[in-house]
């Protein structure tokens, strides 16, 4: 299986503009043989949108993100984009389409309001983890901060994701003596969660400055004994196409069974108890 | 071992990846520069470490022919300063003006005699600053900032002054910092290694004038703002818990130079408080 991923550059509130990078990276996929091309997070309207939020959110059923979802008969495709769903409530959402039409909608869940971060003044939260069935195998898409939360790749793997899809828009920041903060911290994190899990990891993040923020790009394709396979430039717009091999996850399964160990009865008890002591029993945490 | 070297030793927590940041720093200056639709950005240099550290930055994200320099000396600023911004423009390779600021200041001032130092260095920060915004617009070239995150903290600037740019590569870099990436990038040693000073009267310095040293200040300030440690923890650090309060109070009489000015709110949606949109709106 061939993936690509597309770190490119949206242009912060213009969706028409981002559709045509967003058919341009389509069409270089394509000739790459390309079967599965990853967008980062929001990456057809850009990042730092407060009140822009309003005018870039678009249904799932607007004609032009239709058109996308349409080039989607080739390649797989995943993207970013403000859904505007129902009852007029928006999302910061990802979308999996294949062979013309949407096969999975993930509205993210943790959006964080903190330090820089403003989502919850914007969108409406996500419900669900859920993973799907591709014509590849089962995955599961993160929509950044989502991925900061070990419950959520916790919850794709054991519905079935052997591949964790991450979409990013995160920023240069915590710059020190040998490294930045954020890009470490992404790159370990995500490391961990792949061999933890024996699932790939596609992790695709934009770069780009917005407001003085700079996205650092980065992305990554990770095998499911955790090692990093290939990681895109810093900085720079660029297509990754990597190959990963799905026999890789049977491997590293039955190398280390964690799947197969891991007691989800004793997991979900714990957790109705731990519930109930937090929020019945008003012992925090 | 060289000062710098020993004070990064000392506090290795404001060591930075010089390429790295160079790197960060030239690529969003050409970003947000070409996005708001300008090829040229002009700045004031003045022969002190900030503004050579933000001309070397310049000169590196759009290439010398790009950017032009302002010298703006008054008679009473120290001729070594204006040598010093002659030897890092010429190190780089950028046109330069000068303009003599001593008319006007002069002309405004005959009419207050008696006006304190503080209110002179102010005028003439401002004065500069209405010379490169006036540049700015016949060179259809942005302004860039040279404020550092140590003096921006403190309010150790003038409002509307030299703090008043469109883009500051210089931000979010403590004064050590600005040092650090000034020796990196080869600013001139007589720039690098003259005590601070704001020029605007004969044998200023900064730490003169603060009663402290960036290095001390620069140290706590990274423990007080970026690890967010209470005072009691400041002084279990190991810092003066006479520093940690004068600078406390600096930082927070100084809230007001950091902020736009305040609006008061009548209308349902008011700007800065609920019409809010990106800087980068619509570039």
């Amino acid at each position: 299986m061939r993936v690509g991923l597309a770190q490119i550059r949206p242009v912060l509130g213009r969706v028409e503009e981002n559709l045509k990078l967003h058919r341009e990276m389509i069409h270089r996929a394509d000739s790459e043989q390309v079967d599965l091309l990853v967008f980062p997070e929001l990456s057809l309207t850009g990042y730092q949108l407060k009140d822009l939020t309003l005018e870039v959110a678009r249904s799932l059923q607007d004609e032009p993100i239709q058109q996308l979802v349409r080039e989607s008969h080739r390649l797989d495709l995943v993207f970013g984009l403000v859904e505007e769903g129902p009852g007029h409530l928006f999302y910061n959402t990802a979308v999996y389409a294949s062979e013309g039409a949407i096969r999975h909608v993930h509205r993210k869940v943790y959006l964080p309001t903190y330090g820089m971060y403003e989502e919850a003044r914007l969108f409406a939260r996500g419900r669900s983890f859920r993973s799907f069935e591709t014509r590849f195998g089962r995955m599961g898409l993160l929509i950044c901060e989502d991925a900061w939360h070990t419950s959520a790749p916790y919850l794709l793997v054991q519905d079935g994701a052997e591949i964790l899809i991450v979409l990013a828009n995160a920023a240069a920041k915590g710059m020190g003596a040998e490294k930045m903060a954020s890009e470490e911290s992404w790159s370990g994190m995500l490391a961990h969660y792949s061999m933890l899990h024996g699932a790939i990891t596609l992790y695709a993040n934009r770069v780009g400055t917005e407001d003085g923020v700079t996205f650092f790009g980065g992305s990554m394709v990770i095998d499911p004994f955790g090692r990093i396979l290939e990681r895109g430039e810093r900085f720079e717009p660029l297509l990754k196409v990597v190959d990963v091999d799905l026999e890789d996850v049977r491997l590293a399964r039955y190398r280390m069974p964690l799947m197969r160990d891991e007691d989800l009865e004793l997991t979900a008890r714990e957790l109705e108890r731990i519930l109930k002591r937090r929020f019945e029993g008003g012992d925090h945490p | 071992m060289k000062p710098m070297e020993e004070f990064l030793a000392q506090a290795p927590y404001l060591r930075l990846n010089e390429e790295l940041t160079v790197e960060l720093l030239t690529r969003a200056l050409r970003e947000e520069v070409g996005k708001a639709g300008f090829q040229r950005v002009i700045l004031g240099v003045s022969g002190g470490i900030d503004s050579a550290l933000s001309l070397y930055l310049c000169a590196r994200a759009f290439g010398p022919e790009a950017v032009t320099a302002v010298c703006m000396p008054y008679r009473e600023s120290s001729p070594s300063s204006l040598e010093d911004a002659q030897k890092a423009i010429d190190a780089v390779g950028v046109e330069s003006i000068r303009v003599d600021i001593t008319p006007q200041i002069d002309a405004y001032f005959a009419g207050f005699p008696e006006a304190s130092r503080l209110r002179r260095g102010n005028k003439m920060a401002r004065e500069r600053m209405s010379i490169l915004y006036d540049l700015s617009a016949e060179r259809r070239a942005l302004v860039i900032g040279t404020s550092n995150k140590t003096e921006l903290l403190l309010g150790y600037s003038t409002q509307f002054g030299d703090m008043a740019s469109a883009v500051n590569p210089l931000g979010d870099l403590y004064k050590t910092q600005v040092w650090q990436l000034s020796g990196y990038l080869g600013v001139p040693e007589s720039i690098l290694k003259k005590p601070p000073s704001g020029d605007l009267w004969p044998d200023q310095t900064d730490e003169a004038e603060l009663g402290f040293s960036y290095w001390d200040v620069d140290r706590l300030l990274y423990y007080m703002v970026d690890c967010r440690y209470p005072p009691e923890r400041l002084v279990q650090q190991g810092f003066d818990r006479d520093l940690i309060e004068r600078v406390h109070r600096r930082v927070v009489n100084s809230q007001y130079k950091r902020s736009l000015p305040v609006i008061l709110k009548v209308s349902g949606r008011t700007i800065g408080a609920d019409f809010r949109y990106p800087r980068d709106w619509g570039l």
